[in-house]
């Protein structure tokens, strides 16, 4: 069965915080095209492990501080 | 909307296009003669032939429009584009078979290369309606 990806993120937080950076300027250092980066800020799209640490790199935190898994089951995590 | 994305509803919209135009000119020339014995060839080529000129035309209009967005394939396009393509080929294979099987059973050619065409064309909306699911509402994960 298809679902949706688990893996969200804290782009829009990030991006709120340390406004200094557009969508656009981040796609550019990342590599990829605007769209990408607002589907990955979406939820829309898992980025690749290279990608992730490249956004991580950009908001100089570490990478689970931008993107955490969900559990399949929520309440194993209480 | 990525360039990518714009090539998906252009193929989509060329291929429906040109099915639609070859049915209607076919169910056309029904009148006097049977299905079977309709002069089928010549417009299967033009819709064929047309739909080829018609995305590579629109490709090039596109990148002329949006030069900057034509070089910017990504990542996320190829895997898009891959995921698309997989179950497209499912039709592709259902072509090959029916064409197969019915030659075999000796039926009229009229019916074996509107098959094989219609297959051809299912297999190209299907890739397209899951990329641009894919585009909109993100790869489904399995």
């Amino acid at each position: 069965m298809l679902k949706q990806t688990r893996i969200s993120n804290k782009l829009r937080a990030l991006r709120f915080a340390r406004g200094e950076m557009t969508q656009a300027e981040r796609a550019e250092r990342v590599g990829v095209t605007r769209q990408t980066v607002i589907a990955i800020e979406q939820g829309r799209y898992s980025p690749s492990l290279e990608m992730a640490f490249k956004l991580a790199r950009i908001f100089e935190v570490p990478l689970d501080q931008v993107f955490q898994y969900q559990e399949e089951d929520k309440n194993e995590q209480k | 909307m990525t360039f990518e994305e714009k090539n998906v509803w252009l193929n989509a919209g060329t291929t429906l296009g040109a099915f639609l135009v070859y049915l209607a000119v076919i169910l056309g020339r029904t009148g006097a003669v049977p299905l079977v014995e309709v002069a089928y060839i010549a417009p299967l080529l033009w819709v064929i032939g047309a739909s080829i000129a018609a995305v590579i035309f629109g490709n090039i209009l596109m990148a002329i429009i949006w030069p900057r967005e034509a070089c910017q394939k990504d990542v996320r396009d190829r895997e898009i584009e891959r995921f698309g393509d997989y179950p497209g080929q499912i039709f592709i294979i259902c072509g090959g078979v029916s064409a197969m099987i019915l030659a075999m059973l000796k039926v009229n050619h009229f019916w074996i290369a509107n098959a094989v065409y219609l297959c051809f064309v299912l297999s190209g909306l299907l890739s397209s309606a899951v990329k641009i699911y894919s585009y909109r509402r993100g790869i489904p994960s399995c």
